[in-house]
């Protein structure tokens, strides 16, 4: 059984990130240098964390599986990040977001995290400026702000429609910058494909080359993941085709507790899948729902017809409807839940009858098109690219995807995980988030725990750690790990089965989008859990890995990932059927209101799930972390 | 629209430095809804059941921001349509029956990886030689102590949106990284908090791009017309100025960077 010790300070909430700074152990100067700091994934999280650390002395290696640490998925982010920076005079404060984003999660985070998440966001957007990111401004010249779901203030900075661009590339330049002068040494297109973990100590990894195909051993004095979220898993999501849980699944295999895999956001406003072929789904904007009206036919004979010739009376405006409060802007789970239910009722539009109308008839008539295209211009292009279809003439059809994971590695308040020196950073970690996050709010993490955490928590773990005492590559462990990953690598490129590796995430994905997607429920759940390991064990029989591992072979490298989320679905399910409630982004169709709302139960279920791997074939222990809500009262979330 | 079949003209190349060759692919059948890379998926999984190898092309995000995704499509790169990257072109720019050739950048300091995929790690180096500008984490000013006004931010914000994709220097005659590089210097040259090194940056990243084989600028602005964000080539002249007063300030300062009395 893992020791889960979440390591909260003691004394008032608002005083415990100062009182911890104060306490925590530190490296003197001369010694950082003595140090090695191996940092995986060069997102918001990681490119912030390597080049903080190798700017305090620490030497510092990053890998990235990109061929350029600009490339992480950070950069997909479109609408903005959070601050307590009261700069609009709302009544902002770190005490309220902090409240938001515990009340937004669903009461599934921990205080404490979120609570220092919410102190640090506002030395991120100074840092940001400082490093030139071209935030949005009033005429002025001070910084301008816009308002997002969850929250009744506007403390939301952005960079037009690509703040998550802006803010990665600020992190790549100091990134670049502790490149350039020798800081940090850079390893790209090199994937982290096991952790070494000495004497219960993480100290290492072992990583393929991608374009060369060698492996190498690399020790270190502490190891960061920052290597993002599992939603791929789900084989169609709005992630990145790269995005993968490789190194996250790799670490829990070998001891590092995954908590909650069951919290994943389904976003609701993006484009239908057209056909099997689809790789990707893209994301447009939530803020469209501020002038846009979803709706499908009232009748099931209706919804092959031409949307404008369906009269109004004959139109089923369903989240108005249903949440007159809060209409079409009722919060992204509700939204993406309301979707599902009246495309499973027969109404849903377009040619798979998996989507529904976003219109703008009655915004262009009470704006005009000019005001419509000044506000959602760029996102009305996105949707003519991919779909060839005018929104200002015929309604957008959207339907929801997956969009992020809650989830992650079990991280202590030191975003360290339960195998020592082994730290989590962003999405890869579990700790902010709750069971649902809210916009803007994934930005602030990343870049909260690469720049201002982990510089400081670390050095409270590498003062315990003998300077310049990393164990050799050549030991034991070392080998061990390398052995694995050869094994491995060279058993997908032996099967020669009769399927590609394309073949069998669709699979999975569909499995795990019927069964576990934005409802879910015991029989569907146990139905996943028969058809996960069926479906792995012919992946392993009969999956066709073309080419050799000694160059640059993305059918293998998508094999081996692939085969991780083989693993990490039947997690997720397995999960999900544990959790018997509904909250946030896991709704339960046995936990629910008589109106539909999810039904928590704090009684028995206010808990971390940190999942311990117990060998192949095992069923994993589920450890619980209880959470215990010393300052925020919990409460049900209404939308009416 | 009715779906077509066309046929791909795809380099193929084992390695680095080894010669590489035309070969023709069939893609049957396609829906025009489809995106150029899902057809490339389409055609290396019809080739993995044949057992042959895939074309390795590189990709990522899929939605244009990434800047990975980097094909030279019937000698364009990123294809026929403007100010799109090559993850969002579709089939239905093209018509039944069409030969579509498939290449990869050529240009010395981009070499080719394998197939399709080029090497352009010399992007990062400019970036690495000063593409930045230096802040300790932990040293920043209020984030509204120095107004910048809204103008300014706008105009940086336009070059700043370089995805980095090298469809600029792909696309010049001259390998000429100038877009790339005057897009960075433009951005950071914009903002106040930019100034302290505006100097130093530009000769530094300047140097580097000739150092590492890119060539000059002849104002043909091909790059600007392949630029995926459309990043107007108005921003060389501003690098050009730039590099001049850098320049020109470096060659009349007899000890650079010393105090006097020092």
């Amino acid at each position: 059984m893992a020791q889960l010790d979440s390591r909260i300070p003691p004394g008032p909430l608002a005083d415990k990130w100062r009182n911890h700074l104060a306490s925590m152990r530190l490296v003197n100067p001369a010694n950082k240098r003595k140090y090695e700091v191996i940092v995986v994934g060069a997102g918001l999280a990681g490119a912030s964390a390597a080049a903080t650390l190798a700017e305090l002395g620490y030497r510092v290696k990053s890998f990235v599986f990109h061929d350029s640490p600009r490339r992480a998925h950070s950069i997909a982010a479109q609408g903005g990040i959070n601050a307590a920076k009261n700069f609009q005079n709302d009544g902002d404060s770190v005490h309220r977001l902090f409240y938001d984003t515990v009340k937004g999660g669903d009461y599934r985070s921990r205080e404490a995290n979120v609570q220092q998440l919410a102190e640090v966001s506002v030395n991120i957007i100074d840092q940001c400026v400082a490093l030139g990111v071209p935030f949005a401004r009033e005429y002025g010249g001070l910084l301008a702000n816009r308002s997002f779901g969850g929250a009744q203030v506007s403390r939301t900075f952005y960079a037009r429609g690509q703040t998550g661009q802006q803010l990665l590339l600020g992190a790549y330049s100091s990134l670049s910058r502790m490149i350039g002068s020798g800081g940090v040494q850079l390893f790209t297109q090199s994937e982290m494909l096991d952790l070494v973990v000495v004497d219960g100590h993480a100290k290492g990894i072992i990583v393929r080359d991608l374009v060369t195909g060698a492996i190498t051993r690399h020790a270190a004095d502490a190891v960061i993941l920052a290597t993002g979220g599992y939603g791929n898993v789900f084989n169609l999501s709005t992630y990145a085709r790269g995005s993968n849980a490789t190194a996250i699944w790799r670490a829990y295999r070998r001891g590092a507790c995954f908590a909650n895999p069951c919290y994943t956001q389904i976003h609701p406003t993006c484009i239908p899948v057209t056909g099997d072929y689809q790789s990707k789904l893209t994301l447009m904007s939530e803020s469209l729902r501020n002038d846009g009206r979803i709706w499908v036919p009232k009748k099931a004979e209706d919804r092959r017809k031409a949307p404008g010739s369906i009269p109004e009376a004959d139109r089923d405006y369903y989240l108005e409807r249903m949440y007159p409060a809060f209409g079409n802007l009722c919060p992204r789970d509700i939204a993406s839940r309301a979707a599902k239910r009246v495309c499973d009722e027969g109404r849903g539009v377009g040619e798979s009858g998996l989507g529904v109308y976003l219109d703008f008839a009655e915004a262009i008539g009470r704006l005009g098109e000019n005001a419509v295209r000044e506000r959602y211009g760029n996102l009305f292009d996105i949707y003519h690219e991919i779909t060839n279809e005018n929104a200002y003439h015929v309604p957008m059809r959207i339907f929801p995807a997956v969009h992020y994971t809650m989830g992650g590695l079990w991280v202590d308040y030191n975003l360290m995980s339960n195998v020592p020196g082994l730290f989590v950073l962003g999405e890869a970690n579990f700790s902010d988030h709750g069971a649902n996050r809210l916009g803007a709010s994934a930005l602030m993490q990343g870049l909260a725990d690469g720049y201002f955490v982990i510089p400081n928590t670390i050095g409270d773990y590498l003062a315990g750690q003998k300077p310049s005492a990393r164990p050799s590559t050549d030991s034991a462990e070392f080998r061990q790990a390398e052995d694995n990953v050869r094994g491995i690598t060279s058993r997908l490129l032996g099967i020669k089965g009769r399927e590609p590796v394309s073949h069998f995430h669709k699979r999975l994905g569909h499995i795990l989008w019927q069964y576990c997607g934005m409802a879910r429920n015991k029989a569907g759940l146990e139905k996943a859990l028969q058809e996960i390991p069926a479906l792995r064990e012919e992946f392993w029989s009969n999956v066709l890995v073309p080419g050799s591992g000694d160059t640059l072979n993305q059918s293998l490298e998508r094999a081996g990932r692939v085969a991780d989320f083989l693993e990490l679905g039947e997690l997720l399910c397995r999960d999900a059927l544990v959790r018997e409630e509904s909250c946030g982004g896991h709704f339960r169709e046995e936990h629910e209101y008589p109106d539909g709302e999810g039904k928590r139960d704090d009684v028995n279920m206010a808990h971390v799930a940190a999942w311990e791997f117990q060998g192949d074939g095992k069923v994993p222990l589920r450890n619980v972390e209880p959470l215990a809500y010393e300052f925020v009262k919990m409460s049900v979330r209404n939308y009416k | 629209m009715k779906n077509i079949s066309v046929t791909l003209r795809v380099w193929r190349q084992a390695g680095p430095g080894q010669p590489g060759r035309f070969v023709d692919y069939p893609a049957r059948d396609l829906n025009p809804a489809m995106s150029f890379l899902e057809m490339l998926d389409v055609v290396n999984d019809e080739l993995t059941l044949k057992g042959e190898e895939p074309i390795a092309f590189a990709h990522d995000c899929r939605e244009g921001i990434c800047g990975t995704c980097s094909l030279v499509i019937n000698g364009k790169p990123h294809g026929p349509r403007q100010g799109v990257a090559s993850c969002q072109t579709y089939v239905r720019s093209f018509e039944d029956g069409q030969v579509i050739t498939v290449e990869p950048y050529r240009l010395r300091p981009f070499p080719v990886v394998k197939d399709l995929v080029t090497d352009r790690s010399a992007f990062d180096k400019i970036q690495q030689a000063g593409g930045f500008i230096t802040v300790r984490a932990g040293s920043a000013p209020n984030a509204n102590a120095i107004p910048v006004p809204k103008d300014d931010a706008e105009l940086a914000m336009d070059a700043a949106q370089c995805i980095g994709c090298g469809a600029c220097a792909a696309a010049c005659k001259n390998a000429s990284a100038m877009l790339f590089v005057a897009a960075r210097v433009s951005h950071l040259g914009l903002m106040p908090q930019g100034q302290a090194e505006r100097d130093r940056r530009v000769l530094a990243m300047v140097q580097t791009a000739d150092g590492l084989g890119f060539g000059s600028c002849t104002n043909q602005y091909e790059c600007s017309a392949a630029c995926p964000k459309l990043i107007s080539h108005d921003f060389i002249a501003r690098l050009n100025r730039d590099f001049i007063k850098a320049s020109f300030k470096a060659a009349f300062r007899s000890e650079p960077n010393r105090v006097v009395g020092d």
